[in-house]
C-alpha cells in the first residue's frame, strides 16, 4: 500500500545505473558497521573535494547528492514519483558507498492541513522515502524517520509554490 | 519483530537520560484552591424571566446593571492592594466584561453606576435603578473573614418586578477571587438563559512566538477570560495540542522534547510529566475520556496511523482502528459510549463514528469538502469540526452528520473546542502569509464572534469543563 506502481519504473531506472547495480546487491540485513570505520572514497564515487566536509557529516552528504537530499510530494499525497525515485537512487548510491552513514528522513507537510493530520502525513511521507531506499537495498536500521507536520516550513509564503516546497521528505545524516 | 533492531538503534540515538523528558518544563504552577458555596437560594421561582430564553437574539438586548460589590468594612486582603472595597469594584468589572465579551446581554459596569452601600445589597433602592434602562440588576458584596478567606455574595434582581431572582455566595482563597466573579457570572447567565454555566473554566493552548520558520511553541494555560495566564514549558522543545483532564489535575500534550513527536501527561501539581505510550513509535492527538480514566491517542507504525486507547494509569494499549491510511484524533460522546474521529481511508479526510470499543465504524460526512478535527459537544447534540472546502472553517453538524452549518469564514480556522456548556466554540485562526495565529470564539448562531486576547500568538485551544 505504501509503494505504488512507480516502484517498477524506478527499479528499471535503477538497473540501468551501473553503480547502483553494485550497491543494490549488498546484503541489506546487516547491522551498520561501528562508527570508527573509515571509508576510503573511490574515484568512481560522488565527487568530493579533499578539503571538504568529512564522511558522516551532512555537508559531505549534500555535497555528494546535491538537491537530491530532498524529495517532494503532491498535496495530501505520499507516493514516490519518478523524480523522487531518481533523487532517492542518488541517496542510495551514497549510502551504498558509505555504509557507516545513518540518516533520519524528516517528513513535512504544507500549512494547508490540520495540525494532527499533518504530523501523521509527514510520518507517512518519511516512511515512503525510507521504504524506497530499503527497496534499493539500504538496510532499514540505517534509516530513522521523524515527522514535523507543518511546524517547519522552508518556504514562508502562503501560495502554491511555497506549499509545494514544504511538502517534502528531507534526508539528514546522523552524526 | 522486524521493528526490534530499528527500535534499539533509535533508542541508542535518541534516548537521553530519563530526566531529559522534563528538561523543557517550567516551574510548577500548582493547582488552584477550591470554591465553597456559602449559600444559595432561588428567591422567586415564579417571578422574573421564568423558563429559559431559547433564541439567543432575545438575550442580546437585555440590559444588566452591575454596580461595584459592597463591603461591610474596609479590610486589607492579598486579593487587592487597596482592600476589600476596591476588590468589590474589580469583581463587578470581571462580571461585566464576561457578559459583554460573549455577546450576551448589554451589561453596564460599575464605573458608570452609583456605588451601593452594604445595606442596599439585599434591599435595592429601586427608584435609582428604574430610570437607567436596565431590566436586570446584579448586586453583591465581598467581605474578608478573620482567616483571610473572602466571602462573595451575588444577587440578581428584576428591576421591573422589583424582585430578587436568585442569590448565591462563595468562600474563596484571596488568590481565587476571580473564580467568585466567574461563579456570579455563571449564576446570572444560567438563570437568565436556562443554559448551563461556562465562565468558571480554564483553557489550555499553545503560545507561539518567533518567525514562521522558527516558531517557538509553549504549553500555556489560562482562565476562560484569559486571566491567570501561565506558561508551563520553556520553549526549547515544540509543544502541540494540549488537552485538560476532566478534573484539571493533568494535561495531555505532544512534545518534541526527545526529538520526536510523543505525547506526555503533565501533572499540574508536581510540574512533572511522563510518556503516555512508550512504544518507540510517534504518538500524537491525545484525548481524555469524559471520566478521565482512559486516554485516546494515535500512533504511526511504518507510516500508518491508527487510534489506540490506554488506561490513564498505564498498561496495555488497545488498538481501535486498523485500516490503511491515517486515522487520527477522536472525541468521546459525553456518555463515553461513542467516538468521533477522522480518517482518510476513503481517499480524503472525513469524519467517522465508532463505538468506544472500536466496533461499528461508519462514515458520517458526505457533503462536499473534508471533515477534520471533530469534537463532540458536551451536550451531546452537535459535533464541531474543521471543514476544509477551499478555506478552513469551523462548522457543526448532528452526530448523524446532518444539518451542516458553517459558523466562521476565516482563511484558516482550525481545531474547534467546546465551552463546557456546548454553546460557544473556541478555535484558532491563522493569517495568510504571516502565519500568525490567535484564539477566537463563536457562538452556535455564528453571529457573535470575537478574539480572545492572549499575551502572544496562540493556537490549539482546549477548553476544560466547568470547575467544581
Amino acid at each position: 500500500m505504501t509503494i505504488p506502481n512507480t516502484r517498477i519504473i524506478a527499479i528499471a531506472v535503477l538497473s540501468s545505473t551501473a553503480l547502483l547495480g553494485a550497491c543494490a546487491k549488498k546484503a541489506p540485513e546487516e547491522l551498520p558497521p561501528t562508527p570508527q570505520a573509515t571509508a576510503t572514497p573511490t574515484t568512481s564515487g560522488p565527487s568530493t573535494t579533499p578539503s571538504g566536509p568529512g564522511v558522516g557529516t551532512q555537508g559531505h552528504f549534500e555535497q555528494a547528492v546535491g538537491s537530491n537530499a530532498v524529495v517532494y510530494f503532491d498535496t495530501d499525497r505520499f507516493n514516490i514519483d519518478s523524480t523522487d525515485a531518481a533523487a532517492l537512487q542518488t541517496q542510495a548510491q551514497y549510502l551504498g558507498q558509505y555504509s557507516q552513514v545513518t540518516i533520519t528522513i524528516e517528513g513535512h507537510a504544507d500549512e494547508r492541513g490540520t495540525r494532527e493530520y499533518n504530523v501523521a502525513l509527514g510520518e507517512r511521507r518519511a516512511n515512503s522515502a525510507k521504504n524506497y531506499l530499503v527497496s534499493l537495498g539500504i538496510a532499514a536500521n540505517r534509516i530513522s524517520t521523524v515527522s514535523y507536520g507543518k511546524e517547519r516550513p522552508v518556504a514562508l509564503g502562503s501560495n502554491a509554490e511555497a506549499w509545494a516546497q514544504n511538502r517534502r521528505a528531507a534526508s539528514v545524516v546522523i552524526n | 519483530m522486524i521493528m526490534r533492531s530499528y527500535l534499539a538503534l533509535s533508542l541508542a540515538l535518541f534516548a537521553a537520560p530519563l530526566a531529559a523528558q522534563n528538561e523543557d518544563l517550567g516551574e510548577p504552577v500548582g493547582e488552584g484552591g477550591s470554591v465553597e458555596t456559602a449559600f444559595e437560594e432561588n428567591a422567586s421561582e415564579e417571578g422574573g424571566l421564568t423558563g429559559s430564553v431559547t433564541d439567543e437574539s432575545d438575550w442580546q438586548d437585555l440590559g444588566i446593571a452591575i454596580p461595584a460589590f459592597a463591603t461591610d468594612r474596609e479590610r486589607s486582603t492579598p486579593a487587592n492592594a487597596s482592600g476589600t472595597g476596591a476588590l468589590g469594584g474589580e469583581i463587578a468589572r470581571v462580571i461585566t466584561s464576561n457578559l459583554r465579551n460573549n455577546g450576551i446581554f448589554k451589561p453596564t459596569g460599575p464605573d458608570a453606576l452609583p456605588k451601593p452601600s452594604f445595606a442596599q445589597i439585599t434591599a435595592p433602592s429601586w427608584g435609582s435603578w428604574t430610570g437607567r434602562g436596565a431590566e436586570m440588576l446584579v448586586k453583591g458584596y465581598v467581605t474578608a473573614r478573620d482567616d483571610g478567606r473572602l466571602v462573595v455574595g451575588c444577587y440578581l434582581y428584576d428591576v421591573a418586578l422589583q424582585d430578587e431572582l436568585i442569590r448565591e455566595g462563595w468562600v474563596v482563597r484571596p488568590a481565587d477571587w476571580r473564580r467568585a466573579a466567574h461563579k456570579c457570572s455563571d449564576l446570572i447567565y444560567a438563570r437568565l438563559t436556562g443554559e448551563s454555566p461556562f465562565f468558571d473554566s480554564r483553557i489550555a493552548y499553545i503560545a507561539e512566538t518567533g518567525p514562521k520558520d522558527k516558531r517557538v511553541k509553549r504549553l500555556a494555560i489560562m482562565d476562560s477570560d484569559g486571566a491567570n495566564h501561565r506558561f508551563l514549558t520553556l520553549g526549547s522543545a515544540t509543544a502541540l495540542t494540549p488537552r485538560y483532564s476532566p478534573d484539571y489535575s493533568q494535561l495531555l500534550y505532544l512534545s518534541y522534547v526527545d526529538g520526536n513527536p510523543r505525547i506526555y501527561v503533565y501533572d499540574i501539581g508536581t510540574g512533572q510529566q511522563k510518556l503516555v505510550a512508550d512504544t518507540g513509535n510517534p504518538t500524537l492527538a491525545p484525548r481524555w475520556s469524559p471520566d478521565g480514566r482512559s486516554i485516546l491517542y494515535s500512533m504511526a507504525v511504518n507510516g500508518n496511523t491508527d487510534i489506540y486507547r490506554v488506561s490513564a494509569n498505564g498498561g496495555q494499549s488497545v488498538r481501535l482502528t486498523n485500516t490503511p491510511g491515517i486515522d487520527v484524533g477522536g472525541s468521546y460522546s459525553p456518555d463515553g459510549q461513542k467516538i468521533v474521529f477522522e480518517s482518510d481511508r476513503s481517499g480524503s479526510q472525513q469524519c467517522y463514528v465508532m463505538n468506544a470499543d472500536g466496533s461499528g465504524q461508519r462514515r458520517i460526512t458526505f457533503f462536499g469538502g473534508r471533515c477534520a478535527t471533530p469534537e463532540w459537544s458536551p451536550r451531546g447534540d452537535q459535533i464541531a469540526f474543521t471543514r476544509i472546502a477551499g478555506d478552513f472553517n469551523i462548522a457543526v453538524m448532528t452526530p448523524a452528520g446532518r444539518n451542516l452549518r458553517v459558523l466562521t469564514n476565516g482563511w484558516q480556522d482550525e481545531a474547534p473546542t467546546w465551552a463546557p456548556n456546548g454553546r460557544i466554540i473556541q478555535f484558532f485562526r491563522t493569517a495568510r502569509n504571516s502565519g500568525r495565529s490567535g484564539l477566537h470564539q463563536v457562538d452556535l448562531t455564528g453571529r457573535n464572534e470575537r478574539r480572545l486576547p492572549t499575551p502572544v500568538d496562540a493556537s490549539d485551544p482546549a477548553w476544560g469543563p466547568i470547575r467544581p
